[in-house]
């Protein structure tokens, strides 16, 4: 202000040197606060991280544990077989009441009489339906079993599990409640003897479906996503890369390979639906393949994650500097030589990362799966992957509508099991990534 | 007038040794752009000719039309004839892998494969199948660092990456890799550029004594270089060659003005 008037009257007042206002403050405080906004959207994206995978783990990691009740069991031949006619008719073995086994004994071991009635169907209630099942089994493969008393080891029915595990709000009154005091006192009995006890649920991940969350498994899908895995695999790594070499290193640069370009681009933005309904249209309704089995599963996810693959290996072969082309090419070596001597090894780092990043979504993508019917009831681990199937995802879209608590816990508990995949695909990813990496 | 006749027998003693490869009116096209104009160049052998001009005039262009690299450019057209040893390089019956073999390169920046020593130098002789066994191998990887002057750099670490060398010793070691397929004519485009004083004067040092058994065409844009390595210096300007002559000539009493002016760093 003085300067300018001074200037103004024609005088010099000082020969001070030229001031530069480029707003060195301004420009330290826009660059704080930049770096604010910064670590605010990371703190953001972390906390939803961490709420999304504590709500998970706390409400899944129960699910790998289930209550299991372990007493000897009588396998009395007065109810298996009455008649003796398991020599002449082995139906009788497969039709036999067995439940009532394990009802008179768990009955005998909290003294109760077998004429009260009553308190014989709440014992019934303590173990699982599966009981059929596995005592049917262990006297099928035994039949001289019978007669005998042997421990065997039964599931907990969902609601003692779920009791038992201290999920179920026991303020609430007796009778809106899907546990009797009665049966409470009893497990409590149990757990004190060590008839009862929480084991590691082996059978989540041998099992297949089941209506009875308890008996309920992701054997099924745990197989399924196996094979559409492998399929995938087997599938979309050479025929990704053979085309992506062919687009990087041969093909003329013309406004056909730019078409094909563009549309491979645009193929990885495709909703994964349509894939789904690509596949139900080509590989069920016009080459005629089985509904919900993994191979056209695999086949659709292979036109899904080809895309991805394709783009991550052109990528990392344009990556590959053009120098190592040049030395190989200059010392007489043809061009497949050069490019399987020297580029696809320098770029196999990326173009596994690409796949195993490819791979990891097709683990989750449901929605083309519940279209060729991988969404089926399936209680059998498949033997090929022609037979029927689920899937990881779809697994935990069918235990998320089912309306139980203890599939409440076995939902979050697929859903760990997916993300503990997914999180060692990754690491695999980087592993790989880390271990040949190079530099020149 | 003695003067006169010594030059005339030095130009005669240089036109009788033969001709190793001939350029005759090569024009080069990337696309529509005409790179280079009616090059008439020969090749001498166990000859050292130097290629001089300004950046953009087609040193490099010309010197990949000898191992037919252009051909790796999308859209490069080469007219004219160029032969080695008689025959037309451009022939379609001409295998390139072959000629390639015959006619090695060195590049601008020393470009060693991300592998070991070793493979970086066996590699050529093994795609060709110049050593049946494991120890002929093995000869003829110490026989083409001897040759480069590596050997006793590196003998000690031969399966050591040759990426991890010094710029120098990598450059050494992609001379060594060309020299190991046991070419006829080696090409060298501005081989020492990215090279420190002490490791061009090696790579100097090398090409002289690279001379006696390889045919060599090196791309130089410094003057110094070419007046201290080269017998034959061949001038471009602008795509044309504008005088090919003795080293010695060239540098002290060039025939064309451009040269002239070029030498005496009046453009470039
Ligand atoms: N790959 C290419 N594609 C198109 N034009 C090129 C290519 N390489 C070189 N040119 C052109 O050809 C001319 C000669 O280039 P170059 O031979 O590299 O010159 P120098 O090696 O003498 O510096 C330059 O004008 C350059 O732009
Ligand atoms: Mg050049």
């Amino acid at each position: 202000m003085t300067d300018i008037v001074s200037q103004a009257s024609g005088k010099v007042v000082s020969a001070a040197p030229p001031r530069r206002d480029i707003g060195i403050r301004r420009r330290y405080a826009a660059e704080r606060r930049f770096r604010f906004y910064g670590l605010a959207a990371i703190a953001f994206g972390l906390v939803f991280l961490f709420i999304l995978l504590w709500t998970v783990v706390s409400k899944g990691y129960t699910a790998f544990l289930q209550t299991e009740i372990t007493l000897p069991i009588t396998f009395s031949e007065q109810l298996i077989d009455p008649g003796n006619k398991r020599e002449s008719d082995p139906k009788v073995l497969q039709t036999a009441n067995y439940p009532l086994l394990v009802r008179d004994a768990l009955a005998e071991k909290l003294g109760i009489a077998s004429s009260d009635r009553p308190a014989l169907r709440q014992v019934s209630g303590l173990f699982s339906d599966s009981a059929r099942v596995t005592l049917r089994d262990m006297v099928v493969s035994d039949p001289s079993i019978i007669g005998k008393t042997v421990p065997v080891t039964v599931l907990a029915s969902a609601n003692i599990d779920s009791a038992f595990k201290g999920q179920f709000d026991l303020t609430v009154d007796e009778g809106s409640r899907k546990v009797s005091d009665q049966q409470l006192g009893w497990v409590n009995t149990l757990a004190e003897e060590g008839v009862l006890s929480k084991g590691f649920n082996t059978g989540l991940f041998v099992n297949g479906n089941s209506s009875r969350p308890e008996a309920a498994g992701l054997g099924v899908a745990l197989v399924g996503s196996l094979y559409l895995m492998g399929i995938v695999l087997v599938l979309s790594l050479p025929i990704g890369v053979a085309a992506s070499i062919y687009l990087e290193e041969f093909a003329p640069k013309n406004r056909l390979t730019d078409l094909i370009e563009v549309n491979i681009n645009n193929l990885a933005a495709v909703p994964s639906i349509v894939y789904g309904l690509l596949g139900l249209a080509v590989f069920i309704n016009f080459a005629g393949l089985p509904r919900s089995a993994p191979l056209v599963g695999g086949l659709v996810l292979t036109l899904m994650t080809l895309p991805t693959i394709i783009i991550a290996t052109r990528a990392a072969l344009r990556a590959v500097p053009p120098s190592i082309r040049s030395a190989a090419l200059g010392l007489g070596a043809s061009r497949m030589q050069t490019i399987f001597h020297h580029v696809l090894p320098l770029a196999m780092p990326g173009i596994l990362t690409g796949t195993i990043i490819g791979l990891a979504h097709a683990l989750g993508e449901t929605a083309p799966l519940l279209l060729i019917g991988m969404v089926a009831f399936v209680a059998n681990v498949p033997a090929t992957p022609l037979d029927p199937s689920t899937a990881l995802p779809v697994q935990i879209y069918m235990w998320a509508n089912e309306a139980e608590r203890a599939f409440v816990e076995r939902t979050s508990g697929a859903i760990i099991v997916l993300l503990a995949f997914l999180i060692i695909m990754n690491l695999g990813a980087i592993l790989l990534r880390r271990r040949f990496e190079r530099r020149w | 007038m003695t003067e006169a006749a010594t030059e005339e027998a030095l130009e005669k003693k240089m036109n009788t040794v033969p001709l190793k490869m001939v350029g005759k009116d090569v024009s080069v096209y990337y696309g529509d752009k005409r790179a280079l104009y009616d090059v008439n160049l020969n090749v001498r052998e166990n000859t050292v000719t130097a290629l001089i001009g300004p950046s953009g005039c087609g040193k490099s262009t010309f010197l990949r039309t000898l191992n037919r690299m252009n051909d790796t450019i999308d859209g490069c057209r080469v007219t004219g004839l160029i032969t080695l040893d008689g025959g037309d390089i451009y022939d379609p019956a001409i295998d390139v892998v072959e000629l390639r073999a015959r006619v090695g390169m060195v590049f601008q920046k020393p470009n060693p494969f991300p592998k070991s020593i070793y493979e970086n130098v066996s590699y050529g002789p093994r795609i060709h199948g110049l050593a049946r066994t494991k120890a002929e191998l093995d000869q003829v990887v110490e026989q083409s660092l001897q040759r480069a002057g590596l050997w006793n750099e590196v003998k000690d670490r031969l399966h050591e990456s040759g990426t991890g060398l010094s710029g120098g010793q990598q450059q050494r070691l992609c001379i060594a890799r060309a020299v190991a397929v046991s070419p006829e004519v080696i090409l060298m485009d501005e081989p020492c550029s990215a090279l420190d004083p002490i490791a061009t004067a090696k790579v100097e040092e090398l090409i002289h004594e690279l001379r006696a058994n390889f045919t060599i065409v090196i791309v130089t844009h410094s003057m110094q270089q070419a007046a201290r390595v080269s017998q034959r210096t061949a001038m471009f300007h602008l795509g044309n060659l504008v005088e090919e002559n003795d080293t010695d000539k060239m540098f002290t009493n060039p025939d064309d003005q451009r040269t002239q002016d070029y030498i005496m760093g009046r453009f470039g």
